[in-house]
């Protein structure tokens, strides 16, 4: 009953998740560390805009990455220049915005897991001659695990939940921009409430997977 | 402001160091720095100098500045005011704006709750803390505290008295100038505290430099100590040898 067009709508949500994890891994955990360990003028405010994806609508965020993304503008104008890409209506388009919604996702339990390792662990490498670098590499890094596994999830988990953000900037392009939250609502509209099915029940147990990893993380004593 | 006029009274009763001259081995502390502790600020006012091979312990009750002064030394808190000079390298400067780094001062610090990477084994744990790799040196470190048993467990399979040794084993192995213990003995019960005070003896000789040691056991002063700095709300009310600082008459701390 798999026909190519699920199979490939199914692949690239895994590889529209893939990324922005892979990518917010990348810049989360700099900005972990900063949050967790620094002081800095108007750090509350970064704090804030980065947990604005969580409450503000996704049509939102949607409106202003079309905005940022319009040729007219510099970002996009630069973007079309150098690489010769288009983002509105394009995966790498819709790769930018599930990056930036997913930020606090990332974020949050990084920062979190950051600060619940005892002080006195960074400290006591640092009298034994070791450089922040190496402290966040052979200390840190190896102790907040958990929380790592719990960021990871968790983004990969909202990502594939996304739906508002991508209809925005990306529409409904088959292997380009079709997601299958997007496929879920193209086929009830169309009546294809079998396929819709389908979507709806890889979403779910994926979904349901993630979580019950998170909790059991979450139960587990650290150790 | 504040601390300003604390400097002038300061300078009053307790003369400022003169110019450098070098002298091997030797601290010299000079240290203000506003504590805000539970009880509010508090000031620290600490001028004083310790010799070389020393085993100094601080002693006093809670909230006297006792770790901050151990935490200042390493680099670890800032002091608003001061200067820090250790075996003739300046350490901190306030008015030269000098403040070395953790990484450059080459300190032994025990923490109170040990820190041992809970990532690695106890192996790795000395391994870590050297700075040159010698895997014969850290067999004979772990021989030396009883380690070799333990060598591939993780500190969370550890007792207290177990990880005190683990900490102190690692801080032997990077070689440090100067040691420092933050209260190590307060964790233990009796008997485990005898046992350990030889393993800090024996470190302090091994090490031939000064180590400074928080404590606010009497006994385990007199029996460790070379010297003792008495601290009280952040002041230094009394230096000296064991004997002569609790035997005097009216001791302010017994009482308490």
């Amino acid at each position: 009953m798999m026909n190519q067009d699920f199979i490939n709508t199914l692949l690239l949500t895994g590889k529209l998740a893939g990324w922005t994890t892979v990518i917010l891994l990348v810049i989360g955990f700099p900005i972990a560390y900063l949050l967790a360990y620094r002081r800095f003028p108007l750090k509350v405010l970064v704090e804030a805009l980065i947990s604005m994806p969580m409450v503000l609508p996704p049509t939102v965020l949607g409106f202003y990455m079309l905005v940022v993304y319009s040729p007219q503008n510099a970002f996009g104008r630069f973007m079309a220049e150098y690489f010769d890409v288009r983002l509105a209506f394009s995966f790498e388009g819709i790769l930018i915005a599930s990056v930036i919604f997913s930020l606090p996702f990332m974020i949050q339990p990084l920062q979190n897991g950051l600060q619940a390792i005892p002080a006195s662990l960074r400290e006591a490498s640092y009298t034994l001659g070791k450089s922040e670098f190496t402290t966040f590499v052979r200390v840190l890094v190896p102790n907040m695990t958990p929380s790592i596994i719990t960021a990871v999830a968790m983004t990969f988990a909202h990502c594939i939940g996304e739906f508002g953000v991508v209809i925005m900037v990306g529409g409904n392009m088959p292997g380009e921009t079709r997601v299958a939250s997007i496929a879920i609502y193209d086929e009830v509209q169309a009546l294809n409430f079998h396929t819709a099915n389908q979507y709806s029940l890889v979403l779910f147990g994926i979904s349901l997977v993630l979580l019950t990893l998170i909790f059991a993380i979450k139960r587990t004593p650290n150790p | 402001m504040k601390i300003e006029t604390n400097i002038q009274t300061n300078t009053n009763s307790v003369p400022l160091q003169g110019p450098d001259s070098y002298r091997e081995g030797v601290l010299s502390i000079f240290i203000l720095h506003a504590m805000h502790t539970s009880e509010g600020k508090k000031m620290l006012e600490v001028n004083t100098e310790i010799m070389p091979q020393e085993l100094m312990c601080l002693f006093g009750h809670s909230g006297a500045g006792k770790t901050t002064i151990l935490r200042i030394l390493a680099g670890l808190t800032k002091p608003d005011k001061g200067r820090i000079v250790f075996d003739g390298t300046v350490w901190f400067d306030s008015e030269k704006k000098i403040n070395l780094p953790p990484q450059q001062r080459n300190v032994g610090y025990m923490f109170q709750d040990y820190a041992l990477f809970p990532n690695m084994s106890i192996e790795k744990n000395i391994c870590f803390a050297q700075k040159v790799k010698d895997e014969v040196e850290v067999e004979k470190l772990l021989v030396l505290f009883d380690l070799h048993s333990l060598r591939s467990r993780k500190p969370g399979q550890l007792s207290g008295g177990q990880k005190q040794r683990v900490a102190l084993a690692r801080a032997l192995a990077a070689k440090p100038s100067l040691l420092m213990l933050d209260e190590p003995l307060s964790a233990l019960d009796y008997e485990m505290r005898t046992a350990l005070q030889d393993e800090i003896r024996k470190t302090h000789d091994l090490l031939q430099t000064i180590t400074l040691m928080v404590s606010h056991d009497i006994p385990e002063v007199v029996q460790l100590a070379t010297s003792v700095m008495v601290l009280r709300n952040g002041t230094v009310v009394n230096e000296g040898k064991p004997e002569e600082v609790f035997d005097q008459p009216p001791n302010p701390l017994k009482g308490e």
